[in-house]
């Protein structure tokens, strides 16, 4: 067992990344995440392990500077929040289209616009969706404590390189700003320049004279050459979609009604559970933990045993398209969401479990 | 060409007197008769050829007409995406800080879009090299308007001449760079004859020495002509270069050694 | 075991680190917890209030809007949180600077007069923790062994020479609480 320690969420996913192995960290402060650079500042990765880390000019300068280190095989990351993730969009696609991995992490705030710095879920679409321009998913990964904040990045770092795709960490300001406790993994080292090159024969790292030069590109200006490019995306979101879903159920075996949450929105549903079941509702819970890939398959099979769902979003109904196209129109679906920073209490879920899908 | 072929001893390896570098690939450039890119590009191969050092070389390329520098550069690349092709060489030099990393940006990439990127690179004295290549038009899109544009001149987007009062004036942002504490070296050339070729080359040569002994960010520009943009022949362009753009934008070392020359 | 605890106060008067030294304690002793606090604009120099759970138990949700109990110390936090005490529960309040005084019949009240204590003693540094000892007086969640580690994990090395302070003030706290209403 690693080392435990008390630490915020922000605090956490910057620990994890310097025993991840990462090489960069490049980011821009904004509320409710600078804790994350702040703690890498004041940690000196550099001398623990060799980390740079940058504070840049702007979340754009941030994500082409991650864009840079991921194209030359390097573990490289940044964190944002909602606008700052906006900003980062242009950044994002290019690396999906350049098929290359990263790590983002959003502690999404409440929005539209410079909106609010209490937590949301209110960039699901953005994050699930694509975000940026063209064809492209990330696989989303959707932390609900902060022992997952760190285990996500360990994951996130470890699927960034598997299918070379950018990976985001969905987290929110609370989840950021928490304190748990959290059980470190050991350090692993970074990878030696040998290592990093026998791992990404990919990469720009100078063109030794035996081999093609490398360009790092997501444009090809031949249709049918950009064809072929996104074929070649569709079929690895397809593998990563047979391969990687992650999800929980908590007392989904006896239940009647059934929760569908992640992250921050998961953690309430779950006390609303034990509330609800103290009155006698016999209620479950389903927390899709990666969001892309989106566990269709596993939601299906346990919602439709249901006599009713309930979606619970810090947002205006956004998961609930997908547990919809993923469930069809068997059983009643609903949705209750809170938005604009404002966190739903367990009581008011258990109110709106009644009224919306048992007397409704 | 049928005579050269006709005597095939000219080709041989005593006779030969001029060749490209071997880093540049054997592709027709995408560019047109008479631009400066190609000339620009032949300079930085040859001076990585003669320093030894395309295994220990990362490159980006920008949006514009360089865009696709990749595909005649004979090293590995990273294609930017538009203006930030200085934050993806901050980052490659610092995770990788034992190879050479440059950019190579058009006016409209560097000095529009990629103002911040360029500026905040240069002032946190990066320990890259710049080449900036000016010719006041933005040439892959068409021919628009761009931050070097001179007052009065005709663009696609300028159709009655750059008019200061509505749209600003032309930017000086080679100088500008040159006053950042960061920047080691900053210089302004052009590529329109062997004698300005020759001193293209031993700029970027003195670039990537600086590069090499780690003393900070050079800055190297490259006035240019862009003959299907500014709608002119090559040779009248090179001419309304001399003209109009050498009195603008002046020739010569700005920086050098970190002191204003 | 689950205790649901809400501490609220002024931004500085040691509102977060109580309930972080608190939640440490409980780490040392073994016990799940969590430490969720009120963030942004509030925290500078208005109120800042946290929420800390302690349980034997994998906690759930760490936002709660009832709590077993609430220490106050100031008026916005008294109208803000008095009426989130779950019935039957503690609400532990300091009556510095209190104008309107808990008038709830189905809870148990306490009062610390923390500040005029730690004032008279020269003690205004660790008030927070007078204030937690009050609390550990009443509901002894963590033994003063794991406390002693968990104000070793949550203070800088450089204040550990404060550390017995810290403990004093947990006794004064001890003997300075004062029942108000028992139900």
């Amino acid at each position: 067992m690693g080392e435990l320690k008390l630490m915020k969420g922000n605090e956490a996913i910057a620990e994890a990344a310097i025993r991840a192995g990462c090489d960069g960290y490049f980011g821009y402060p904004i509320t409710p995440q600078s804790e994350v650079m702040e703690y890498l500042m004041a940690q000196k990765p550099f001398e623990r392990t060799g980390m740079v880390v940058l504070q840049a000019e702007s979340e754009v300068a941030s994500i082409n500077m991650v864009y840079g280190g991921a194209g030359t095989g390097k573990k490289v990351m940044t964190s944002s929040s909602s606008p700052g993730i906006s900003l980062m969009q242009e950044g994002i696609s290019y690396m999906a289209g350049a098929e290359l991995p990263a790590l983002i992490v959003n502690a999404v705030r409440g929005g539209p616009g410079l909106g609010t710095i209490q937590p949301s879920q209110a960039d699901y679409f953005q994050a699930v969706k694509g975000g940026g321009h063209g064809d492209y998913k990330l696989i989303v990964l959707a932390p609900a404590s902060v022992q997952e904040m760190c285990d996500h990045v360990k994951l996130g770092f470890d699927l960034a390189f598997k299918y070379r795709t950018p990976v985001m960490i969905l987290s929110d300001g609370a989840i950021g700003q928490m304190m748990e406790k959290v059980v470190f993994f050991d350090q692993i080292p970074r990878r030696t320049d040998e290592e990093l090159m026998k791992e990404c024969p990919w990469a720009a790292v100078g063109k030794p004279k035996n081999r093609e030069h490398i360009r790092i590109t997501s444009l090809d200006l031949d249709p049918a050459g950009q064809e072929r490019v996104n074929l070649k995306l569709q079929a690895k979101y397809k593998t990563i979609e047979e391969n990687e879903i992650l999800y929980e159920e908590i007392q989904c075996k006896d239940a009647e009604y059934l929760f569908v949450a992640f992250g921050l929105s998961a953690r309430i549903c779950q006390k609303a559970t034990d509330l609800a079941r103290a009155k006698g509702i016999k209620v479950g819970l389903f927390r899709p933990i990666t969001l892309f890939p989106f566990p269709i398959q596993q939601i299906a099979a346990t919602g439709n045993r249901m006599k009713g769902v309930l979606v619970v979003e810090m947002n205006a109904g956004q998961m609930i398209e997908d547990v919809k196209l993923s469930m069809g129109s068997k059983v009643k679906i609903e949705h209750f969401g809170r938005f604009g920073g404002i966190i739903p209490s367990p009581d008011e879920v258990v109110n709106a479990l009644e009224q919306k899908i048992i007397g409704g | 060409m049928e005579e050269l072929f006709a005597k095939p001893e000219i080709r041989k390896p005593e006779n030969i007197v001029y060749k490209k570098t071997n880093l540049m690939i054997d592709r027709p450039l995408s560019y047109c008769p008479g631009c400066g890119h190609g000339t620009t590009h032949r300079m930085l191969m040859e001076v990585i050829e003669e320093m030894g050092i395309q295994e220990n070389t990362i490159g980006v390329s920008p949006v514009g007409c360089s865009v696709l520098a990749y595909d005649f550069l004979d090293i590995d690349m990273l294609g930017a995406a538009h203006g930030r092709a200085p934050a993806l060489a901050s980052a490659i030099k610092r995770l990788w800080p034992n190879r050479f990393v440059f950019t190579y940006q058009g006016d409209g990439d560097l000095a529009a879009i990629g103002t911040a990127e360029t500026i905040h690179a240069c002032n946190r004295g990066e320990n890259i090299t710049i080449i900036f290549i000016n010719n006041g038009i933005y040439g892959m899109t068409g021919g628009q308007m761009a931050p070097t544009t001179l007052e009065g001149m005709r663009t696609a987007t300028s159709p009655y001449g750059r008019d200061i009062a509505t749209m600003g004036y032309p930017l000086k942002i080679t100088e500008l760079i040159a006053h950042l504490p960061g920047v080691n070296y900053v210089t302004r050339q052009a590529v329109h004859t062997p004698n300005h070729v020759r001193k293209t080359k031993k700029a970027i040569r003195k670039a990537f020495e600086i590069q090499k002994e780690k003393k900070g960010l050079s800055f190297i520009e490259v006035v240019s002509n862009c003959n299907s943009g500014w709608k002119l022949t090559p040779v009248q362009a090179n001419k309304w270069m001399e003209e109009n753009m050498f009195p603008f934008y002046p020739l010569g070392d700005m920086k050098i050694d970190g002191k204003l020359v | 075991m689950t205790e649901e605890i809400i501490i609220a106060g002024f931004g500085g008067q040691g509102v977060l680190s109580m309930g972080k030294i608190l939640a440490y304690s409980g780490v040392m002793q073994n016990k799940e917890v969590s430490w969720m606090p009120s963030y942004g604009p509030e925290m500078r120099g208005g109120t800042a209030n946290v929420t800390v759970i302690i349980s034997d138990e994998r906690i759930s949700s760490p936002i709660l809007n009832s709590f077993d109990t609430a220490i106050i110390l100031n008026q916005q936090s008294m109208d803000k949180f008095e009426k989130s005490v779950k019935p039957g529960g503690l609400l532990i309040y300091d009556p510095n600077g209190i104008t309107r005084h808990p008038n709830r019949k189905d809870i148990n009240i306490y009062s610390i007069e923390a500040a005029d204590e730690a004032g008279r003693l020269g003690l205004s540094k660790v008030f927070n923790m007078i204030v937690l000892g009050g609390f550990l007086k009443l509901k002894p969640l963590v033994s003063p062994e794991y406390l002693h580690k968990g104000l070793e994990k949550s203070l800088p090395e450089r204040h550990h020479k404060l550390i017995p302070e810290n403990e004093k003030a947990v006794e004064i706290g001890m003997k300075l609480l004062k029942a108000v209403q028992v139900i």
